[in-house]
């Protein structure tokens, strides 16, 4: 199959929020939280901001960096653990707002933190197939940690927009692999506002298994090791999860640096690697080899093996604002703001 | 075309009146009217009531019939039409009175406006005002009634050099006047310092530039003016009656620090009156904001565009001034009945003309004016009057 | 705020922008309307509807302090009036700036954002807002 990447887009939420100012509140130790999750602080989205709203404005930014009209967009997915509704897709409001609207098809995916990548993997099937042109996978998130609890410090809002093809691609996508489990290390109940999590559960058996196999299953298949990469990157619920990872499968710390966004952004979930692999094509060059997984609780991988072409040097990335120009023009916020934007305040009956 | 002549006038006190139901309200100023007309109830010959959205603050609609119901009237089956134009509902049913009588269609015509505001929540009451505004372009955006005027007021800072302390001193005039005002919903003077130091509503608007929420009614009766010592001592002549629209939204405007329709609205007025701008002593304008006031005396001609802040700041509008504004104490101080005030106003000038203002007669009044503003001013309303 | 039918109808104009154009006499107009307001019916059949770019400058603007009840997470908040590049003005919020940078004269782009939502288990809004354009690095 001759698929890959025509274009890209992100988008993260200005706010931010410190482990130590969450920590203040609960009684935690935020400093040692936030040493110990490599996280320094984590985004928060707007009260006027969603999934719907972050993945219009991460498709709109990767539409703007390609001259492919809407109207050739066979496909949209929308992959997250954060939908604004439980039924009415996220992604028929986004096909309207890239102007791809009506003759296309739509759904939205959930799978924990991976349904953005097993959009991606849907959009390679349908174009590699002749069923469409172009297909847009998206991988956004807003999610949220309970109050007081180890997930509420990292649990962000953030997501990136794939636009998937065969014709002028800026990175091909040669292989894909996913190992998939019944794994409960996270879950949430329809109607349930808070995720709950396994505790340490969701370390080897969850995150660790399916990353470890779905990178060993990817590299087997493309018969390639470590080093054959430029880039790598994990998913990434903190910061020290994909570096441990990474270091098991063979990677050294100058890999995984660029991808590596937890540290400044926290867990946006379904935007983790998207973002990740969006601030590698911010900088990537031709012939540079990307080697990614994504990882969603419940439980499953996604692995890809991913060559940047020539074509990358005739992207128009300046149309767009990078990871670096989106992470910049912060807004600190204290834990009584955030919880009023983040809807953990009880507010008075209608 | 016939000339016509106010012979009545009759209002409620305006302010949060709970014991009033808007029907208590509306019978109160029309009874008193018809009696200052000293006219019998066969003799009226149709109704007009100026009401912006009794259908939201009351659920009511078909207000014409209501009102023509409980002052007696569906008795003899008058025709009674209700009137709307947002905030000009009270002067565009005066005017719809005007031309029934200078038409010569009807002789006796009763124009009332009442409005019930406080029945509902603030909220919802904030809400209701902003349908004057352009919903979907305005209101669905954010923008709230207040901050349009906001947008009116920094642009006319930016573009005129109008200041901060020139607004607040529409507010402390009229609440001067106010003062002096017996049925004034706010009778306490204030000062500069109470308007710049009240809490902000939309930045740079602050509370006390801002009208109230009133409940209250208003009327007056008008016959031919050649009837009208019949009825009455002193007749006050309607001699010009305008009327113009403008662009719902205010970002549609040419320009948003001058309200054209109210500038069409008085050359149609004075055209018709044959008058000059010189000989209005006493006017009462639309002041629901402290920036409406300014641009109103602007628009209508007394001050050049940008002076009307310097204008009021140097007294020229007291009731000593080269023009008496607002004398009734406004929008502001006397309150904000929508669909009463443009009959308020008109209760006011006559008031005037007739000399029985008291405490705040304007001496020498012979000829005054009404300015009724629906919207940010997509509707303006503005009629004459003379002493005959 | 209001029923689901009326707020679908303008969701090409809230979305995209989109107004038009009146070939008669070449201005641009937003929303879309039936006929030109200056032209009247010598713009018939001559309406082109137009997505505008949404790029523009701040006409006038005030910081609302009470406002409506959907943007109470947000109060206060800074509604503008925008002249957009194209010669139409719109009315909407900016966003992502702090109030007292607020300037005449300083130029905005559209974005997409929550406009509002009919209740916890209503339909949700969407709808334009403003961002400051940042001056790229030289």
């Amino acid at each position: 199959m001759n698929v890959g990447i025509v274009s890209y887009g992100a988008y993260v939420p200005r706010y931010r929020i410190t482990p130590e100012e969450i920590g203040k509140v609960w009684g935690v130790d935020g400093k040692a939280m936030s040493k110990g999750l490599m996280i320094n602080c984590k985004s928060v989205p707007s009260p006027d901001e969603d999934t719907i709203t972050i993945s219009v404005e991460a498709a709109r930014n990767m539409m703007r960096r390609c001259s492919v009209s809407p109207k050739d967009i066979g496909a949209l997915y929308v992959g997250s653990e954060s939908h604004p509704y439980a039924v009415k897709p996220s992604g028929t409001i986004v096909a309207e707002a890239i102007e791809a609207a009506p003759h296309l098809t739509v759904a939205d995916f959930e799978f924990a933190c991976k349904a953005g990548t097993a959009a991606i993997q849907t959009c390679m099937g349908m174009v590699g197939s002749g069923m469409i042109k172009y297909g847009v996978a998206i991988g956004a998130d807003t999610s949220q940690g309970a109050p007081g609890d180890a997930l509420e410090f990292s649990a962000s809002a953030g997501g990136a927009a794939f636009l998937i093809g065969s014709e002028k691609m800026i990175a091909r996508i040669e292989h894909t692999y996913s190992y998939t489990t019944d794994t409960p290390d996270f879950w949430r109940r329809e109607g349930e506002m808070y995720p709950r999590h396994g505790g340490r559960f969701t370390g080897e058996p969850a995150y660790f298994k399916h990353v470890l196999n779905g990178g060993k299953g990817l590299m087997e298949r493309a018969g390639t090791t470590a080093k054959n990469y430029t880039y790598a990157v994990f998913h990434q619920p903190n910061g020290k999860f994909p570096t441990r990872v990474a270091k098991q499968l063979g990677f050294g710390d100058v890999q995984i640096k660029t991808g590596l966004l937890a540290p400044v952004i926290g867990n946006t979930y379904c935007g983790a690697v998207p973002l990740g692999l969006s601030a590698i094509l911010d900088e990537a060059k031709a012939g540079d080899r990307i080697f990614a997984v994504a990882y969603g609780s419940g439980a499953g991988s996604d692995a890809f093996d991913i060559t940047v072409t020539d074509e990358i040097e005739k992207y128009s990335r300046s149309r767009a604002p990078t990871f670096t120009e989106l992470n910049a023009n912060l807004k600190f916020l204290d834990y009584a703001t955030y919880a009023k934007f983040r809807g953990k305040i009880l507010l008075g009956g209608e | 075309m016939r000339r016509v002549a106010v012979i009545g006038v009759g209002d409620t006190e305006f302010g949060e009146l709970w014991d009033y139901s808007f029907r208590d309200l509306g019978i109160k100023a029309g009874l008193a009217a018809v009696a200052d007309a000293n006219i019998s109830a066969d003799k009226i010959d149709m109704l007009y009531v100026g009401n912006m959205s009794a259908g939201r603050f009351i659920d009511q609609e078909h207000i014409g019939a209501l009102i023509a119901d409980y002052a007696g009237l569906a008795r003899d089956n008058i025709p009674a039409t209700r009137v709307e134009a947002a905030g000009a509902s009270g002067g565009l049913a005066l005017r719809q009175g005007f031309m029934a009588v200078a038409s010569g269609l009807h002789d006796i015509v009763v124009v009332g406006g009442a409005e019930k505001m406080t029945d509902v929540s603030d909220l919802e009451s904030a809400l209701i005002q902003s349908s004057a505004a352009d919903q979907e372009w305005e209101t669905v955006l954010g923008a709230t009634f207040p901050a349009l005027h906001a947008l009116i007021a920094r642009r006319h800072m930016h573009e005129h050099g109008t200041t901060r302390e020139q607004l607040a001193d529409v507010a402390v005039k009229n609440h001067k006047h106010g003062s002096l005002n017996p049925k004034a919903q706010f009778q306490r003077e204030i000062t500069r310092e109470t308007v710049m130091g009240s809490p902000m509503v939309s930045s740079p608007l602050r509370v006390f530039d801002c009208a109230p929420s009133s409940d209250g009614a208003a009327a007056v009766v008008l016959c031919p003016l050649d009837q009208a010592k019949k009825y009455t001592e002193v007749p006050v002549e309607i001699v010009g009656s305008g009327q113009a629209s403008d662009y719902l939204a205010l970002h549609h405007r040419k320009d948003i620090t001058t309200m054209e329709a109210t500038k069409v609205a008085a050359q149609r007025a004075f055209t018709m009156a044959n008058m000059m701008h010189k000989e209005v002593r006493v006017a009462e304008v639309h002041d629901n904001f402290t920036i409406s006031e300014i641009l109103a005396i602007e628009d209508l001609g007394f001050f050049a565009k940008g002076e009307g802040g310097k204008a009021t700041e140097a007294g020229l509008t007291g009731l000593a001034g080269q023009v008496a504004v607002n004398t009734s104490g406004g929008l502001k101080a006397r309150g904000d009945p929508i669909g009463a005030t443009g009959l308020a106003q008109a209760v006011e000038i006559v008031t005037q003309l007739r000399g029985k203002a008291e405490k705040r007669q304007v001496k020498d009044a012979t000829v005054g004016l009404t300015h009724n503003v629906g919207g940010t001013g997509a509707t303006v309303v503005v009629h004459l009057f003379r002493r005959a | 705020m209001a029923s689901a039918p009326r707020f679908w109808r303008e969701n090409p104009s809230r979305y995209n922008l989109v107004g038009f154009k009146c070939n008669n006499c070449g201005r641009h107009f937003f929303p879309t309307r039936a006929i030109c307001p200056v032209c009247h019916r010598k713009s018939v059949g001559k309406i082109e509807k137009v997505k505008l770019r949404g790029e523009g400058k701040v006409f006038s603007f005030t910081e609302v302090q009470e406002g409506l009840e959907e943007l109470a997470l947000l109060k206060p908040y800074v509604v503008a009036m925008i002249e957009l590049e194209e010669g139409a003005k719109v009315t909407g919020q900016i966003i992502d700036c702090e109030a007292a940078d607020v300037k005449i004269g300083m130029p905005v782009k559209a974005t997409m954002r929550k406009l509002g939502e009919e209740g916890p288990s209503g339909v949700i809004h969407y709808g334009y807002k403003f961002v400051p354009i940042k001056e790229k690095a030289p």
